[in-house]
């Protein structure tokens, strides 16, 4: 950026760590924006005339002569409908080869909305997926992860639930995407010819860690202006989460805080909060959907990151493979959308609830079946039975690559109610039973 | 008045160089270009003061100028809070203007030009003191209470009183007289310091009342009291936040206070829709006409969290000085203490355990101690019923939160991972969980009276048949079906038949939701008179279709209406089926 005659220059550094540097200057606001020797870096401490940055392109090379020039602003965005099938790089610039974005100039990371302003969340959306439609169904202003293992096909699940879900626009914030990863989306969306509903902001690994915190208040002030001032229905992909932590535990490890647990800044929750709190249904029509990934070190989700996340997202996905089908399908144990209680049984079938606990228990008492058997004790009847929906179950219901409405979900699984059990087991309002158990 | 220039920002800890005296937990304003920021004292080195702004400090520059108040951090009493919707700092969010919360704006909790009947209460010549009532005006269908300020700490003879008519708030409805003759005007708006408990009450003594929540297994199994303490830790997805809202649509209180604290948005609004639309079963009115709404959501900033307990507890306070049976719940405990260790670190405090603040228990239990079953001056009675949800990190409940919190209330609801896992709602695991009430003599003996003459003996009884229970499936597990006795599988039965019918309970359905306790009676009457059967089984494979049959017609009567034809008629086949093969 060409410096203006306005700016604020220094050229006296008096600190320098990895990602950080101290400079001796007046008159600077909390939160601007500056450039260290060209790169870009935000103001995140100030004590007298001691002004701290966090230098999101790293220090390496940087002098203690460097120049330091002062923007007057917090890091900014320019919104309009141009945004639409662009790629963006952490700082809102083009790295498709195409133009300037033309549009009035907005802060990420802005004020919350009132809560009061909010609409409570009723519209869902479909997937095809049971194992998100029948079982943890998502609505339209949720914030929903992944908790996914490195080695599962997290980002291609991700890419296939936001090309089947209803939305206007799709916003993919990458934080350390691998380079093959960003062309797995970039292909996906080209693919389905989705391209102009698209708008990426994208930090690679090939680019400095610390760039990839400005990448979700980039994608969410971009939603917002599509949600809010368009009234569009806004989903918005992070991937990785994980990733985006561990550059914010760098910064504060820098500043010499006092780590919590996991070496996490003690700010994370309030940090997370931020950002996924920017899903919301407006009154108007408009909404900010947000599913994110949130990789998990050998599943343990007790670990600062995803025991954070939980608390603050409605819900939670897990992917399984099945060793029975040898498919991947949606854990149907641990996933939680704490938000399908707003419209299963109210916008879907009206015995969509019952039946979805009920193929849950079912699947429960094949999984202690399988552990009896590990164990080597005898299976009575029932435990055959069990095992035999369960796997059926799994193959024609849960499978990701099934794709069917949530209708036939339940028809399939009442089927497979009155294949495998008789009344008493299945337990359901008599209410249903009567209506949906076939008789003979 | 004392100024100030800012001369350091670290995230929302401002240092400010002052002027003159500062004390601590003292509001000032900082001038930010034209918007002033609250924040508030929380330590003093020298002339420089630490302070947390309760907003946003982007854009604070080294230099920008502060004003201080000489006040600690206060809210507003007087009629027109119920059924309104406050932020942390006793904000009206309803009347905040525009989509999103804009920083330095500051909304009143009451309304000063709506007109309120007043009735006076004292007459000419009374003597009075700090929480005595005045006079009431109708708050909805409260009986709201005019109450001498708190804040006047001495004996008042009343020299005069305004008669029976409509008032505004800020019009002054008596006159004062201290004991050196001074007149002090009183109107209808008082203020308190939201970190000092209000004391203005004859004594408290240990809880007796029972209070009905429609949670069977709290009900039933570990019973709340009128102004008792409780805590709800739990994993996320155990179900915490739906336990706490299902409390507040049932429980017999008179008003029900939320603290939304540092939790989903989405939840809130659910209260917001939901509540003006729920009926309160006991009154046929709306819940929201007696609900407050105290809410701090997670994005919003960290520091107004923290006040947004204390602004909650402070209004139960004022409320329960009226007489009236108050219910705050809290959700969650484990965000305010958050927010603590957030100031903590930034003050470069030397960190306790998992980095939160040392004096964290201190604080924990200072705040739980706030609540209670009061007398008041004039004779009637009031309470505080308590309850917090802990979010532990990891749903470890060694940490210092759950630890703390435990040392501080009586009653423990753990909810269970494993049960939230199996869709065992409300996930409160019956073995870990307790009240500590049920040990009060004065609690049982109310109990007995009140529910019937061998209540405590039958909970109790539960309680063995459920730990029973419990045994009988580990050995089940570890030595296989046909390993164990019969009678092994029966008592597994056993308790999953209480299990499933009174401690499983579908929140969502509009008859099971809430139960009220003499229906929880008849149910735990029913149940034991099962448990209490002999039945005569040929082979472990006949108990499971036999109880899984029970359960379902048990099940099928939580669903009816009690002790209507259908109740009956499934009540009637249940005694069928227990007698084919109760032993002879």
């Amino acid at each position: 950026m060409e410096t203006q005659a306005f700016q604020k220059i220094y050229t006296k550094l008096n600190q320098i760590t990895k990602a950080t540097c101290t400079v001796q200057a007046t008159g600077v606001g909390n939160e601007e924006l500056a450039t260290v020797a060209g790169r870009l870096a935000q103001v995140v401490k100030i004590i007298g005339d001691n002004v701290t940055l966090q230098i999101f392109a790293g220090t390496e090379g940087i002098g203690t002569d460097a120049e330091v020039v002062f923007f007057g602003k917090a890091p900014t965005l320019k919104v309009s409908d141009e945004l639409g099938g662009r790629f963006f790089n952490a700082y809102g610039d083009p790295i498709d080869g195409g133009p300037e974005i033309e549009g009035e100039e907005v802060e990420i990371g802005g004020p919350s909305v009132n809560p009061v302003r909010r609409k409570q969340p009723s519209e869902l959306i479909a997937t095809g997926i049971a194992g998100i439609d029948l079982n943890n169904t998502l609505v339209t202003g949720q914030k929903i992860p992944f908790f996914a293992d490195p080695d599962q096909p997290y980002n291609e699940v991700m890419a296939m639930v936001a090309l089947r879900a209803q939305s206007d626009k799709i916003i993919l914030g990458g934080m350390g995407l691998s380079n093959d990863d960003y062309l797995l989306y970039k292909n996906t969306f080209e693919n389905a010819g989705v391209i102009d509903r698209i708008v990426s902001f994208v930090n690679t690994t090939e680019n400095p860690t610390v760039e990839r915190l400005l990448v979700p208040n980039m994608a969410l002030t971009a939603a917002e202006y599509f949600a809010l001032e368009k009234h569009e229905k806004v989903l918005v992909l992070l991937t990785d989460m994980t990733l985006y932590c561990d550059a914010l535990s760098i910064v504060s490890n820098r500043m010499d805080q006092i780590p919590s647990k996991d070496s996490m800044p003690g700010s994370l929750y309030s940090d997370l909060a931020k950002l996924y709190e920017k899903a919301v249904q407006f009154p108007d029509g408009g909404s900010i959907t947000i599913i994110a990934v949130t990789t998990l070190s050998g599943g343990d989700i007790t670990h600062a990151i995803p025991d954070n996340t939980g608390y603050i997202t409605e819900g939670q996905l897990f992917l399984k493979r099945d060793t029975d089908i040898g498919k991947v399908i949606v854990d149907p144990f641990r996933s939680l959308s704490r938000l399908k209680q707003l419209v299963i049984g109210k916008k879907t079938r009206e015995d969509h609830p019952q039946v979805m606990n009920t193929a849950v228990r079912l699947y429960a008492d094949a999984a202690n079946a399988k552990t009896k058997l590990e164990n080597g004790f005898d299976l009575s009847d029932y435990d055959l039975r069990v095992l035999d929906f369960a796997k059926e179950y799994s193959d024609k219901i849960l499978a990701v690559d099934v794709n069917i409405s949530t209708d036939e979900m339940l028809d399939r699984t009442w089927e497979l109610f009155q294949k495998y059990f008789n009344r008493a087991e299945i337990g359901i309002k008599d209410e249903f039973m009567n209506l949906y158990w076939k008789k003979g | 008045m004392t100024t100030g220039i800012v001369k350091g920002i670290i995230s929302n800890l401002v240092q400010v160089e002052v002027s003159g005296p500062v004390s601590q937990n003292e509001i000032c304003y900082i001038n930010l270009s034209g918007e002033k920021l609250m924040a508030e004292v929380i330590k003093v080195v020298g002339n420089i003061a630490n302070t947390q702004v309760f907003e946003s400090t982007r854009g604070l520059k080294p230099g920008d100028t502060v004003e201080f108040t000489n006040r600690m951090l206060e809210v507003k009493l007087g009629p027109g809070m119920l059924s309104k919707n406050l932020d942390g700092l006793q904000g009206d969010l309803n009347k905040r203007k525009g989509v999103f919360l804009t920083r330095g704006e500051y909304t009143d909790p009451l309304d000063e030009d709506s007109l309120w009947k007043f009735t006076p209460i004292a007459k000419v010549g009374n003597i009075v003191s700090a929480g005595d009532w005045l006079g009431s005006v109708p708050e909805s269908w409260i009986n709201h209470k005019i109450m001498v300020p708190f804040v006047m700490e001495d004996e008042y003879t009343v020299k005069s009183i305004v008669p029976e008519g409509e008032y505004k708030i800020t019009e002054t409805i008596a006159v004062l007289t201290d004991k050196d003759g001074k007149d002090i005007e009183v109107n209808m708006i008082q203020k308190w310091p939201v970190k000092i408990p209000i004391t203005a009450y004859v004594e408290k003594p240990r809880p007796f009342k029972l209070l009905e929540t429609g949670v069977r297994t709290m009900d039933t199994l570990n019973p709340m009291v009128e102004g008792g303490t409780g805590f709800i830790p739990g994993p996320f997805g155990a179900g915490k936040t739906v336990l706490q809202h299902s409390i507040s649509k049932n429980a017999e209180a008179d008003m029900i206070i939320m603290a939304a604290c540092g939790e989903r948005a989405n939840e809130v609004v659910e209260l917001f829709v939901e509540f003006p639309e729920l009926d309160d079963p006991r009154t046929g009115r709306k819940l929201m006409e007696r609900t407050i709404i105290v809410c701090n959501t997670s994005n919003m900033p960290v520091a107004a969290r923290e006040a947004s307990v204390y602004t909650a507890m402070t209004i139960a306070e004022y409320y329960r000085n009226m007489g009236l049976k108050v219910l705050l719940l809290a959700d969650s405990t484990s965000r305010w203490a958050q927010a603590l260790r957030e100031m903590s670190n930034r003050m470069e405090e030397l960190p306790g355990p998992d980095a939160f603040p040392m004096d964290l228990p201190a604080i924990i239990s200072s705040f739980y101690a706030r609540a209670g079953f009061v007398y008041l001056k004039s004779g009637a009675t009031g309470s505080i019923t308590f309850i917090g949800t802990v979010s532990p990190a990891g749903g470890n409940l060694k940490e210092p939160v759950t630890e703390s919190t435990k040392k501080a209330a009586r009653c423990f609801y753990a909810l269970s991972q494993a049960r939230a896992d199996s869709k065992r709602y409300p996930a409160v695991d019956p073995i870990d969980s307790y009240s500590k009430y049920l040990e009060y003599p004065e609690v049982i003996e109310y109990l007995n009276a009140n529910v019937n003459p061998h209540w405590v003996k039958d909970v109790n009884h539960t309680k063995d048949i459920l730990l029973r229970g419990k045994e009988a499936q580990e050995q089940i597990n570890i030595l296989g079906d046909d390993g164990v006795p019969l009678s092994y599988h029966d008592k597994y039965w056993k308790s999953e038949l209480v299990d499933r019918i009174i401690l499983q309970q579908d929140g969502f359905d509009k008859v099971d939701q809430s139960t009220p306790m003499k229906r929880q009676q008849y149910m735990l009457e029913l149940i034991l008179e099962i448990c209490n059967a002999d039945f005569v089984f040929e082979s472990y494979e006949e108990v499971m279709p036999y109880y899984t049959q029970l359960i379902n017609i048990c099940k099928q009567m939580n669903y009816m209406e009690f002790q209507t034809p259908e109740f009956n008629n499934y009540e009637a086949e249940l005694h069928k089926i227990v007698e084919e093969r109760r032993a002879k």
